[in-house]
């Protein structure tokens, strides 16, 4: 199964402050056990939410707002795909990883979608349907 | 933490550490067999403390040092009956091993060496195929005999019986724990690609309803993949072998209809391809390519499946490239199967014409022989030509050899639409 493992931001990460030279090289280290692992598929860092954009939905409407962002705590610095064979294994495993922060902070692990997740009660017919529906959504957004 | 969550988190420390414990137990005791037993037995005595002390802050090192243990307790037994028996022959080893009791230096196995090592004693050509394969999902996959056996479609005591033997015929042969060196390299690395793919394959082989372990081999096998390329960045093949797994791995989803029926790949809906496993796989490939080996078996079929991943519509696909490709893989590893695909390609890229040649070329071949998708293919081919007499008769053909249900009732049907063509076009007869 995959996980989207999502750093969570701090005051520093949205200032703009860039990771000392411990933290880097613990990281890197880290990454370097990941991929040896064969347990990361990707990941980056994300630069503060001053220089990122939000699109606001509303019926037919489409609002852009500019960053930054107020609410810290609910944004995102960075990320990971990892591939485990269970939650378990990556709790294990983000439980490695070096404090990214002087601060204290979260690291939030959610578990990607795959079409076996859907399970009995999504039956055939009902993952057709649903393939139609997105479809026909894809049609009308041109 | 309840009962079941420290289970859960015990199996799954026990999958990330399993490798590299019993790898560095190897290492000191030079008997895989015997290395496996003490690594369970600190798994075991982990389960039975972990659920009352809760879980260690270093679940790693406690498991690496409840082995190390026990492993240096065997040493010393077995040095009290060399002494006894006045044979000193390993002594000094072992002196080195009791000096150097530093349990949680035993973790530093910075390179992977113990894994790698590992690696490829569990593919060792002195072991039959499924041997190989049984041992290195047991040893390196961290799966129980239970888990291999449900994902090869196998009674439970045949794998059990294939690791034991994998086991005793290891020790007997005294294989070395090594990384071969440079003239046996090509030969150990290509059991060991071999025994991967063969993972692979064995998951990628399996349909819908089938128990989940058999499609988590694809898991599996491109996480042993994934791992080799980390170990072993110097060898071309081993990124060409990661490439090919995550392109066909990107397609899972699309392979199948929402009733579980197979969809061809020039069918299949591009959008529902894996694009994160195609970059990965691309970007693979680009580094078998920066290590000058683009012409192993793995990196071209790699490269033609890179062929379909990068056209992001079936018509745009280069098959006059994936042409070029197949002849390449024809020479270095010829078999009919592969001229087979080559006539597939041959005939999208320069027409039906070519490809009938080119299939024609192949109906005397005795491997060919009882497989259905000869006739099939030659039947498009036929078909395409607009002769749907002698089409329909190969459709036919090809539906009878096949034991697949739902192809042939695919066959059948084809069959079917050379008649309809023959009554709509009775001009073109004759």
């Amino acid at each position: 199964m995959r996980f989207m493992v999502i750093v969570r931001s701090t005051k520093e990460s949205e200032a703009g402050v860039p990771p000392d030279e411990a933290t880097l090289t613990a990281m890197g280290k880290y990454n370097e056990e990941l991929v040896k692992a064969g347990v990361m598929l990707a990941g980056e860092g994300l630069q503060p939410s001053a220089k990122g954009a939000r699109v606001r939905f509303s019926g037919k409407d489409r609002t852009v707002i500019d960053g930054p962002f107020a609410e810290t705590k609910e944004l995102i610095a960075g990320f990971w795909i990892m591939q485990t064979k269970s939650l378990e294994e990556c709790i294990e495993w983000v439980k490695r990883s070096p404090n990214p922060f002087h601060t204290e902070s979260d690291i939030e692990i959610r578990q990607i979608f795959e079409a076996e997740d859907f399970g009995d009660e999504f039956t055939p017919e009902a993952r057709e349907s649903e393939a139609r529906l997105r479809e026909q959504l894809a049609n009308q957004g041109h | 933490m309840s009962q079941l969550a420290t289970h859960k988190a015990i199996e799954a420390v026990w999958y990330i550490e399993s490798a590299r414990i019993i790898g560095a137990l190897t290492r000191m005791l030079r008997d895989v067999g015997l290395a496996e037993e003490l690594a369970q037995d600190a798994l075991v005595s982990a389960l039975e403390t972990w659920p009352q002390t809760g879980v260690p802050d270093n679940p790693a090192a406690w498991l690496m040092t409840a082995a190390r243990h026990r492993a240096l307790d065997r040493l010393r037994h077995h040095k009290l009956q060399l002494a006894r028996h006045e044979a000193f022959g390993r002594d000094r080893q072992i002196e080195q091993e009791l000096a150097g009791i530093d349990p949680l230096a035993a973790l530093d196995d910075p390179v992977g060496d113990d894994v790698l090592r590992l690696l490829f004693i569990a593919c060792h050509p002195v072991l039959p195929p499924e041997g190989r394969v049984a041992l290195t999902l047991r040893l390196l996959g961290g799966l129980s005999t239970d888990e291999i056996a449900r994902a090869f479609l196998v009674p439970e005591p045949t794998i059990a019986q294939r690791i034991v033997r994998a086991k005793r015929t290891l020790s007997a042969a005294q294989v070395p724990f090594e990384v071969p060196q440079k003239q046996d390299l090509p030969e150990r690395l290509g059991s060991v690609l071999a025994v991967i793919y063969l993972i692979f394959n064995e998951g990628y082989a399996a349909t819908a309803g089938d128990d989940w372990m058999r499609p988590a081999l694809c898991d599996e096998a491109l996480r042993l993949g994934r791992i080799l390329a980390a170990l072993a960045g110097d060898e071309s093949e081993v990124h060409g072998l990661v490439a090919l797994m995550e392109i066909q791995a990107s397609r899972a989803r699309a392979r199948t209809d929402a009733h579980g029926r197979p969809v061809l790949l020039l069918e299949q809906n591009r959008a529902r391809w894996d694009h994160l496993l195609i970059q990965r796989g691309l970007a693979a490939l680009e580094r078998a390519r920066a290590l000058g080996g683009l012409l192993g078996p793995y990196a071209l079929q790699a490269g033609i499946a890179a062929c379909h991943a990068r056209a992001c519509t079936a018509e745009a696909t280069d098959w006059q490239e994936i042409c070029a490709l197949y002849d390449a893989l024809a020479q270095v590893s010829p078999s009919p199967v592969v001229e087979l695909n080559r006539a597939v390609a041959v005939c999208m890229a320069f027409g039906p014409e070519a490809g009938l040649a080119a299939v024609d070329a192949l109906l005397n071949e005795p491997a060919l022989r009882q497989y259905h998708l000869l006739p099939a293919v030659r039947a498009d081919f036929l078909f395409r030509l607009g002769r749907f007499e002698e089409a329909g008769a190969a459709f036919e053909r090809a539906a009878a050899m096949t034991r697949n249900l739902p192809e042939r009732t695919l066959l059948l049907a084809r069959a079917q639409s050379c008649q309809s063509q023959l009554l709509s076009k009775p001009d073109t007869i004759g």
